[in-house]
């Protein structure tokens, strides 16, 4: 086997070095009820052509972004990927090392994160980034359990328009917990209703996505002042960051704590993970936020260079009364952010989302002047949702058998909103790829 | 001594990305814009992000010397206990990257994913045939996630028998996370003292299990590198009190093929893919940490789960007990898909093998460093060994300076001060992928580091000598905390 070296006469001088007879005899410390092994049934070892012959299989049984024209987001986006980004991210020295425990011996990963944490903040308009969470799920969850700690209060309001699987993440995490959970509604604008949330003493912070799952940009600066007049933390969400290349940051409108997923910035799909957990707010928090933090410091001789900081916030220090029990994260996704930011620039990244909004509008307005109307007033960047003729789901189906697959149904997750579909459009489609879609889903 | 791996060599300084770049520049090809231009208010529209404008080498220069101040397994011996950093094989990276699986949307119908369905469903498969247990979910993102998953199915469980109960059996020598994971599921970790021989002790756990404790969580091989002899005996007791068993199946890697996890009276574990099945770390993440459960504990799983109905693969959610979500979809895909590649091209045997060949890597080290530095129990060990600095301290010379030292001779350090229970504590695990030849170069490093440590102490004070940059100022960096540039 290629990844075992050693050979037998090695295995049997190791063995006598340390006094064992067999490599059996190694486990005779173990209990002998303990060892009741009888061979592994497991399908017998592959040679490295076979398996690419079985994963060829396996991967060509799944749709994808070059099978298919996919117009569905809602939390994981088809972006273009350069060249450059995979190449520089299999650099074996990125992918090979563990989390920066030893700086000396790191400082490629240490300042790669310190350069996401700063971009990230930037792109944010927040004071401080975190090196990463999971996905934009947990670091929703972890912003919510934050703000609890923070305000020492023990309830959190959550808009409907916020992705639903965040929304249920948030409920897993919150659920062996004292603190409560509770959701408010939307208005008819497809935006997140204001005042709908109960204020009260208790009320730890108000969470918003923007924009929203039906893709509709909400007020945050309204959104903001309306939780800091109930005493609460602003939390803003997003599932999609190149937004923020157009739109306000919600740092500059108020938010507390900015989180969300990263996976548009450079990262595949791969069927949802792994993605990337983007955590950023105020400095005056920092001490209470989850994960791990790069700092920039000195050497004995002056010279510039990086560590892991502010650990007594994690388990590996404060154990029990950590503020999270996260240990490790998703840095190299994190980097492969920082790389896309940095290939796109300030100039790349406007452009790229004008053209998101652009090629978005343009199919919104095609749609709507073939009787999907929009189903929302509120502006959108690049998802919007529309109302279908009920007979649309029919089409849609068929639709998905030539390899289109023409928006998502909000039904399952909004019973109310039957017929409402959410398209999203990236700059992956041509505008002969969106009148080809017009012409099928209303022929 | 052999000649050491460790030298000088040309490093090139790299700025930060926005100490360099000029306005104007892009390292984007913009796609066409082929659609007129669309208005935005401009009450929403801001400035864009503050991001360096740079060209396409601009980047490839900076990431490529960057990554050239990382030492790496893909460079030399790493061996981190508990972390069990062993080499990720190429052909995986070829098999996440199919486009087939990296460009798959999540939320495509499960007609037009039965590719990646079966994966998911036969990887569940063999990960319980693995470490014997009944039923696995992938989604858990990396083993604190996973151990959160096993917490909150453990509190469902005595939540449907009527009380969560509201303490757990953490033993001293358990990985930070898992008290923290605790917490976070709302339960008070009791501390479980280690018996003398490192190892816990059937009644240490007696006295302290009562039907107000949820249960054990513990790590099996444990972080002294011991396997828990007693564990059928501590399995009992706690199940005789009502409580469940948890194991931390961070140290999976000596055990497979070896222990069935169910036989010992495990309840539910997690695993990491990205220590024991050869996904890489990618400096600290994405890891996958699937948890594995007997049939009592499967309804809490957390759903989706992957379904089979003749042929067809699906997604469930009809589990009305479950624990719910943890992941926006379905977990780190990309990282399951290396660990299942990783169980086919082993097979059976093979990955056998690999916990022997670990077992066997750890012992050797454990015999030829024995006498050079303390080991504080002295037993055979499985996939790693722990020694302290006790001998060196008579010089002043501390665990950190020596592992300082070994990066000069060209070796990433072991885990240092870790398990708790052992001051200076020097944790090392080879994993199963170094050679013979590797491992006598490290003791030769570690031993010639015990000697300058006698005879030349100043030397281990001011290492690395070699790194692109010397000890760091950690105290400033946390008292005055600079986190962006």
């Amino acid at each position: 086997m290629r990844y075992l070296p050693h050979t037998d006469e090695e295995i049997a001088e190791m063995l006598q070095a340390v006094e064992a007879d067999s490599l059996e005899d190694l486990f005779t410390q173990i209990p002998e009820e303990c060892c009741c092994r009888v061979r592994l049934n497991l399908p017998e070892a592959l040679t490295e052509w076979e398996l690419n012959a079985h994963m060829d299989r396996l991967a060509g049984r799944t749709a994808s972004a070059g099978t298919c024209k996919n117009y569905m987001g809602a939390g994981s986006y088809e972006h273009f990927i350069p060249a450059v980004i995979p190449h520089l991210l299999s650099r074996g020295e990125f992918v090979t090392s563990y989390t920066p425990y030893q700086p000396e011996m790191s400082q490629g990963t240490l300042q790669g994160i310190y350069e996401y944490q700063t971009l990230t903040a930037r792109l944010l308009g927040m004071e401080v980034a975190n090196a990463s969470m999971y996905d934009g799920a947990s670091a929703l969850a972890e912003a919510l359990l934050m703000a609890c700690r923070i305000t020492r209060k023990n309830r959190v309001a959550v808009s409907r328009t916020v992705h639903p699987h965040y929304r249920r993440v948030a409920a897993t995490y919150f659920g062996p917990t004292e603190y409560t959970l509770e959701e408010f509604d939307f208005g008819k604008d497809g935006r997140s209703a204001p005042n709908a949330f109960s204020s009260g003493k208790d009320l730890a912070a108000v969470a918003v996505q923007s924009p929203n799952f039906f893709g509709c940009i909400e007020d945050l600066g309204a959104w903001a002042d309306a939780a800091h007049a109930a005493g609460a933390l602003f939390v803003a969400a997003f599932t999609e960051p190149l937004a923020y290349g157009l739109l306000k940051s919600p740092g500059s409108l108020g938010a507390d704590i900015a989180c969300g997923e990263g996976q548009s910035l450079g990262i595949p799909q791969s069927f949802g993970g792994p993605g990337l957990g983007m955590f950023a707010s105020r400095m005056e928090f920092v001490r209470s936020m989850p994960g791990r933090l790069v700092g920039k410091t000195t050497d004995l001789d002056g010279k510039r260079g990086f560590v892991l900081t502010l650990s007594t916030r994690e388990q590996h220090i404060r154990r029990e009364k950590a503020t999270s029990n996260i240990c490790t994260n998703n840095s190299l996704c994190a980097l492969c952010a920082a790389m896309y930011m940095a290939v796109l620039g300030n100039t790349g990244f406007k452009d790229l989302a004008k053209l998101n909004l652009d090629k978005s509008a343009y199919l919104r307005d095609r749609l709507a002047e073939k009787g999907f109307s929009p189903a929302f007033s509120a502006p959108t960047f690049n998802e919007f949702t529309v109302k279908a003729d009920p007979d649309f789901e029919t089409r849609r189906r068929a639709l998905m058998e030539k390899g289109i697959v023409a928006g998502m149904p909000l039904a399952p997750h909004y019973p109310a909103l039957s017929n409402h579909y959410v398209f999203c459009v990236t700059e992956t489609k041509t505008q002969d790829d969106l009148d080809a879609l017009v012409s099928e889903v209303t022929s | 001594m052999t000649k050491s791996i460790g030298t000088t060599g040309l490093v090139l300084n790299e700025p930060l990305l926005w100490e360099k770049g000029r306005m104007g520049r892009t390292g984007f090809s913009l796609p066409r814009t082929d659609v007129p231009s669309a208005a935005i208010d401009d009450a929403l529209a801001g400035d864009g992000p503050d991001f360096p404008d740079l060209s396409e080498v601009d980047v490839v220069r900076h990431y490529t010397r960057l990554s050239q101040w990382n030492f790496s397994v893909d460079a030399g011996m790493y061996p981190l206990g508990s972390c069990t950093m062993k080499y990720n094989p190429k052909t995986h990276e070829r098999q996440a990257g199919l486009p087939g699986f990296a460009g798959a949307h999540p939320l495509f119908p499960e007609t037009l994913c039965q590719g990646i369905l079966e994966l998911m469903y036969d990887l569940e498969r063999h990960l319980a045939e693995i470490t014997g247990m009944d039923a696995v979910s992938l989604q858990p993102a990396a083993g604190a996630q996973g151990e959160f998953s096993g917490m909150l199915l453990i509190h469902a469980y005595h939540r449907r028998n009527g009380n969560p109960r509201s303490k757990i059996l953490v033993p001293d020598t358990a990985h930070g996370t898992n008290p923290a994971s605790a917490t976070l599921c709302g339960y008070k970790s009791v501390a479980v003292k280690s018996g003398a021989k490192g190892i816990l002790t059937p009644e240490r756990v007696g006295e302290l299990m009562d039907e107000e404790t949820a249960g054990i969580m513990l790590t099996n091989p444990n972080t002294l590198g011991l396997f828990e002899n007693h564990v059928k005996a501590i399995a009992e007791i706690v199940h005789d009190k009502g409580g469940l068993v948890y194991c931390d199946g961070a140290n999976m890697n000596a055990l497979m093929g070896i222990v069935d996890m169910a036989a010992i009276g495990i309840d539910v574990l997690h695993l990491n893919l990205h220590k024991t099945f050869s996904t890489p770390h990618g400096g600290g993440g994405p890891g996958s940490g699937p948890i594995c459960v007997r049939r009592h504990l499967e309804p809490f799983l957390p759903v989706p789960r992957i379904v089979k109905t003749g042929d067809a693969f699906g997604l469930s959610e009809d589990f009305p007990e479950s624990v719910g979500k943890l992941h926006a979809f379905f977990g780190n895909v990309g990282v399951m898909i290396k660990a299942y590649s990783y169980i086919l091209s082993m097979g059976p045997d093979h990955l056998k093998k690999a916990s022997q060949l670990a077992v066997l890597n750890a012992n050797y080290v454990k015999e030829r460093l024995k006498g050079v530095f303390h080991l504080p129990f002295d037993a055979p060990c499985m996939h790693e060994c722990v020694f302290t600095d006790k001998f060196q301290a008579a010089r002043k010379v501390t665990t950190l300076d020596m592992v300082k030292r070994l990066m000069d001779y060209g070796f990433h350090p072991p885990t240092v001060y870790f398990p708790l229970v052992v001051s200076g504590a020097i944790m090392i695990e080879p994993t199963e992928t170094e050679s013979k030849e590797n491992l006598d170069r490290f003791v030769e490093a570690m031993t010639a580091i015990a000697g300058e440590a006698r005879e030349n102490p100043e030397v281990l004070k001011s290492a690395p000598t070699r790194c692109k940059v010397k000890r760091l100022d950690e105290v400033t960096a946390a008292r005055r905390p600079c986190l962006i540039g």
